[in-house]
């Protein structure tokens, strides 16, 4: 093919225009040569022979004149085994090979293969000369950490395919031939273990698309009980800065019951992703007993790397996403944050001097936000089995004022919204989601009249509480005051979760629904308090009593014991 | 290739335009005026043959016809020990009546720290302020600004800080500071004795703006490679408004499409590349930034503060003379208070829950509500709460600040009252409760529990 080249006639910020020779295409990438160095670039928009690229790179030092080089090809991954466990930039090179070879810094330009080369993988099959397949179908499995990692037919193949040659049982790298395929018209081609994919084109190699329904347990109870999520659905975490979006994603990510976990950290900062790769590898997986690592992958473009990047590994992240969950996976893809991704386009927008929209946002990024949310889902694969992949994203309100364009073009297509308020996060009342203002449209694993019931509490308490600031507590009566310390106590007893204790950060399903129960006898018990201070002093204690409980590991002897002692403390002053 | 210009094509705010060729992205040049003033400028757009630079010491001046050379390199610093003790200006010249630096430049604004290569930090900077040592700890290589308004002691506090802090070194960047600030900081620096590893970059508000752009810049790279030489460096940055102000001040010049308030859409990648910066390096040394952050109109949500808090690690916020619990937050803090004292994130977490409380019934008080039992515990708790550990006049050690918790607690509250966890209330609270003595209270602290109690 005749690949086409140009030089640099503008340079402002990231953004550069080059004039071209020959044909190009929107999204291709592009290397601009600057001595030594080759730095990335994509097309985002060409007018006559002048394309307009986004460099993922600084591009200091460039200047008029400087010559760029076409791929042909859009921005891709390489997919294949070996990708669980690495920790990538938004451009999919692996960080801890760049720093083997670059030391503290990230040199400009520096980019490696983003899986191992060498690496031999034990292959086995699982068609025969003759089978008839189609894109996404599994030629065969290898090994891979916990999992066995399906060897797929390259998504971007057409139609019915036959099997003309399949590799013998064995270990071969990733660029070996392992299957020759014919499609209808008699072309042959050769397919190894690995293949790339545009990371803006969603993977579609599926029989159909499913509607979530099954949930996908975070161990978060308030969550789980209240705001669920589904495997294959997608919610948001919208909040102040502080208060705690990053916490409750980075625990989600270590106790959430998915077979795979993507982390994708998006322009926040660097320090919050150094946590999960350093200690992930020496963190157990309940699930298999392996280290977390094994399960995880991280992408990784932080605040201070470059901005068109960023834009990318939001986008890389949901590829690799997809691309496990076509191997019959629940995958749960984790981005934070959602709003740098969206300034990255604003950025880029800003430079590409279009009409803007409300905050300086290109018209386009409702669409964008949906077309995001709208890679997750729960699919019925080729072999009739499903995959699921499940998408959160972290949105950084400016003011943390959820009335503004990011927030609001996020809630008209997530399933769950899990906001987060800077009153609870400032009375230290973690995770801080709102359970007046929040909602889920999945199912919780709690019985559902239950769980509203227990909300209605909530709401009620809030109401006497605020009441309470306008006539004081002498005002109030002792019924309603009742309600308002039991809505508190199902608060500071249930919904709230300390994800510091090694106990109380997770909370298995089964526990959940047995805490549940007793929390609810207190909601729905009739006391005899004969003062104001008796029903307080009586809901301190046992507030006291369940939060010990909390902390206690459900098979610690003294587990059984300290539930008696609830129990006899709610009947003491039962009517 | 031809090196210097002198038709000037364009003048707008402090950016100007020239025709000219083989010019590179960032690349610096040197202004001569008529009068043979020199002033550096910096590319930032290349269009064709059109170059726009924005000039340091401002276009005021400037004529179509004044002298442009282009230097064939970015933005450099001088990087040595002899500039210790020294101070310069925000292009990076001598303040003091000293000689220049001539060697050894570096470039400013490097590339930034691969993250696998970043450890995560495990050494709390003690201060002896309780209000950070026990609820919000400042932790080596930690980026974290002071929220406040104009006539709070901001620059006091980061000068307590600085001169209280162990690290080996101080770079304090001023951004428009006012001339008597920067004479109170070296002032300080002397007294304290710390001057002798304190290196200064002042840009006063007497000073051209552009220059102020890149205070941050020349001292964040001065502080890397110090910690890259196994220095542990605290960077103080005053005042980090003034430095998004100059930047929204180039790009209305630019005619970029402001997002907010007038300010840029890029305004937290800015902020951003500077405050990542702070950085432990495995093996060898580390940056710490501590910035302060004047909020217009005392409203965190203005996009300055804003984006701030979405990058720093928390934020000091001060206010009425103390550091207020809510609104401030160390994110770190639970790298290093696991470890200092068992009771040390009980303490945090419980005797905030409690203030919180406290802060209602002042609210219900204030109302004129009739104050039951509980209300009346409450008050008594805020009132030594305030005096005895928010007051920026404590100065206690960390665990001194925990016992004192542990007693204030046992003045105000009966242990299942607290909502504490069993075995720490056996372990820590005080045997007998009610006027437990503090032998270091002091004078404001007894009269505000007479006030109370
Ligand atoms: N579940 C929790 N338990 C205890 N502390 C928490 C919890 N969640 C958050 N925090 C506290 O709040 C701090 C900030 O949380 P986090 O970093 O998750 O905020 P954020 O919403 O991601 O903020 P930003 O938008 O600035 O990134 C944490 O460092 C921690 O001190
Ligand atoms: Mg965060």
């Amino acid at each position: 093919m005749n690949l086409s080249s140009g030089k640099i006639v503008g340079v402002n910020g990231n953004m550069v225009a080059v004039q071209f020779d020959g044909s190009i295409m929107q999204n291709e990438v592009a290397n601009v040569v600057h001595g030594e160095q080759r730095l990335k670039s994509e097309v985002v928009r060409i007018t006559d022979n002048r394309a307009f690229m986004q460099v993922f790179e600084s591009t200091k030092g460039l200047k008029i004149g400087d010559d760029v080089e076409f791929t042909g090809e859009m921005l891709a991954v390489e997919l294949g085994p070996g990708i669980l466990g690495q920790i990538y930039d938004g451009l999919q090179n692996p960080l801890p090979q760049l720093a083997a070879a670059h030391g503290f810094f990230l040199p400009r330009g520096a980019s490696l293969a983003a899986l191992d080369q060498e690496r031999e993988w034990t292959f086995t099959p699982l068609v025969k000369e003759g089978d008839t397949v189609v894109a996404g179908s599994y030629l065969g499995h290898v090994p891979e950490g916990i999992f066995e990692h399906k060897i797929m037919v390259p998504f971007g193949l057409l139609g019915e395919l036959t099997v003309t040659h399949i590799a013998a049982a064995g270990d071969y790298t990733i660029q070996h031939t392992i299957a020759r395929l014919k499609d209808a018209q008699g072309n042959e081609q050769d397919v190894s273990m690995t293949f790339a994919w545009p990371v803006k084109v969603p993977i579609e190699a599926y029989r159909d698309k499913l509607l979530p329904v099954e949930p996908l347990v975070t161990k978060v109870r308030i969550i789980d009980a209240f705001f669920p999520v589904a495997k294959g659905g997608t919610f948001c975490v919208p909040g102040p800065f502080g208060s705690g979006k990053t916490v409750l994603q980075q625990i989600i990510s270590r106790h959430a019951e998915a077979d795979v976990v993507i982390v994708a950290a998006c322009g926040e900062r660097a320090g919050e992703v150094v946590e999960t790769l350093r200690e992930f590898p020496e963190l157990t997986d309940p699930r298999t007993g392996r280290s977390l690592m094994e399960r995880t992958i991280i992408i990784c473009n932080t605040s201070s790397m470059p901005v068109a990047a960023r834009e990318a590994s939001v986008y890389t992240a949901t590829t690799l996403g997809e691309y496990y969950r076509q191997m019959g996976l629940n995958v749960l893809m984790l981005a934070d944050s959602t709003s740098r991704w969206c300034q990255a386009m604003r950025e880029l927008s800003g430079r590409l001097e279009e009409i803007p929209g409300e905050e300086a946002f290109p018209a386009y990024l409702e669409s964008r936000i949906a077309e995001f949310y709208e890679r997750a889902g729960l699919v019925e694969l080729q072999d009739g089995n499903t995959g699921s992949l499940t998408i959160s994203g972290t949105v950084s309100p400016a003011g943390g004022n959820f009335e503004e364009p990011v927030t609001q073009s996020t809630l008209k297509v997530v399933g769950a919204f899990l906001g987060l308020s800077y009153d609870r996060a400032y009375a230290r009342r973690y995770p801080a989601i709102d359970p007046l203002d929040s909602w889920s449209k999945y199912e919780p694993i709690l019985p559902k009249e239950r769980v509203d019931q227990a909300r209605a509490i909530l709401s009620d308490g809030d109401g006497v509480r605020q009441m309470m600031m306008v006539v004081g507590e002498e005002g109030t009566s002792l019924d309603d005051f009742e309600t308002y310390l039991k809505a508190e106590f199902l608060d500071a007893v249930f919904l709230q979760q300390n994800a510091f204790d090694p106990v109380d950060a997770a909370t298995a399903p089964e526990r959940q629904k047995h805490m549940f129960e007793v929390v609810f006898t207190v909601l729905t018990r009739s006391f005899s308090f004969e003062s104001k201070d008796q029903a307080r002093e009586f809901f301190y204690q046992l507030r006291q009593i369940f939060i010990d409980w909390n902390y206690m590991d459900a098979d610690a002897d003294q587990y059984a014991e300290q539930e008696k002692k609830i129990n006899s403390q709610i009947e003491e002053h039962s009517k | 290739m031809r090196r210097v210009y002198n038709k000037v094509q364009q003048i707008s705010g402090n950016v100007i335009t020239v025709e000219a060729e083989g010019v590179t992205y960032e690349e610096l040049a040197e202004i001569t005026t008529q009068r043979g003033v020199k002033s550096l400028a910096q590319v930032i757009k290349l269009e064709g043959n059109m170059v726009s630079l924005q000039v340091f010491a401002g276009s005021r001046g400037l004529s179509v016809n004044d002298e442009i050379r282009f230097l064939g390199r970015p933005m450099e610093v001088a990087f040595s020990e002899d500039m210790l003790g020294r101070i310069f200006d925000g292009a990076g010249q001598p303040r003091d009546g000293g000689p220049s630096m001539t060697e050894n430049f570096i470039q400013v604004a490097g590339p930034s720290v691969n993250p696998a290569r970043r450890i995560i930090p495990s050494r709390m900077i003690r201060t002896n302020i309780p209000m950070i040592d026990v609820f919000n700890s400042l932790v080596v290589s930690q980026k974290l600004p002071i929220f406040s308004v104009s006539g709070e002691p901001y620059n006091e506090l980061l000068a307590r800080i600085a001169l209280q802090a162990q690290v080996d070194m101080i770079i304090l960047g001023g951004i428009k500071l006012k001339y008597d600030e920067y004479m109170y900081f070296r002032n300080v620096l002397e007294e304290g004795g710390a001057l002798y590893r304190s290196i200064m970059f002042v840009n006063t508000a007497a000073d051209p703006i552009v220059e102020s752009l890149m205070v941050p810049d020349l001292c964040l790279a001065v502080a890397e490679n110090f910690a890259l030489q196994g220095k542990d460096v605290l960077v103080l940055l005053t005042d980090m408004t003034n430095f998004a102000d100059a930047l929204k001040e180039i790009a209305i010049t630019m005619e970029q499409v402001p997002s907010n308030r007038g300010y840029p859409g890029d305004l937290y990648s800015q902020l951003a590349a500077r405050y990542e910066k702070a950085v432990d390096f495995e093996g060898a040394g580390s940056v710490t930034v501590l910035g302060v952050t004047t909020m217009p109109g005392d409203d965190v949500t203005h996009p300055v503060p804003d984006n701030t808090g979405y990058i720093t690690e928390g934020q000091f916020y001060l206010h009425d003379r103390v550091i207020d619990p809510f609104g401030s937050l160390s994110r770190l803090k639970q790298l290093v208070n696991a470890d200092s004292r068992d009771d040390h994130r009980a303490i945090m977490d419980g005797m905030i829950q409690l203030y919180s409380q406290y802060r209602e019934t002042e609210e219900k008080r204030a109302m004129g509500f009739r104050m039951t039992a509980w209300d009346q515990k409450l008050l008594q708790y805020g009132g030594l709460f305030t005096s005895q550990m928010m007051s920026l006049t404590v100065n206690i050690t960390l665990e001194e600040a925990l016992d004192r918790g542990w007693s204030i607690l046992a003045d105000c509250f009966r242990p299942e009252e607290t909502g504490f966890r069993s075995e720490l209330v056996d372990k820590y609270w005080p045997r007998q409760s009610g006027g437990a003595d503090n032998p270091d209270a002091s004078m404001e602290e007894t009269e505000s529990k007479a006030k109370a109690g």
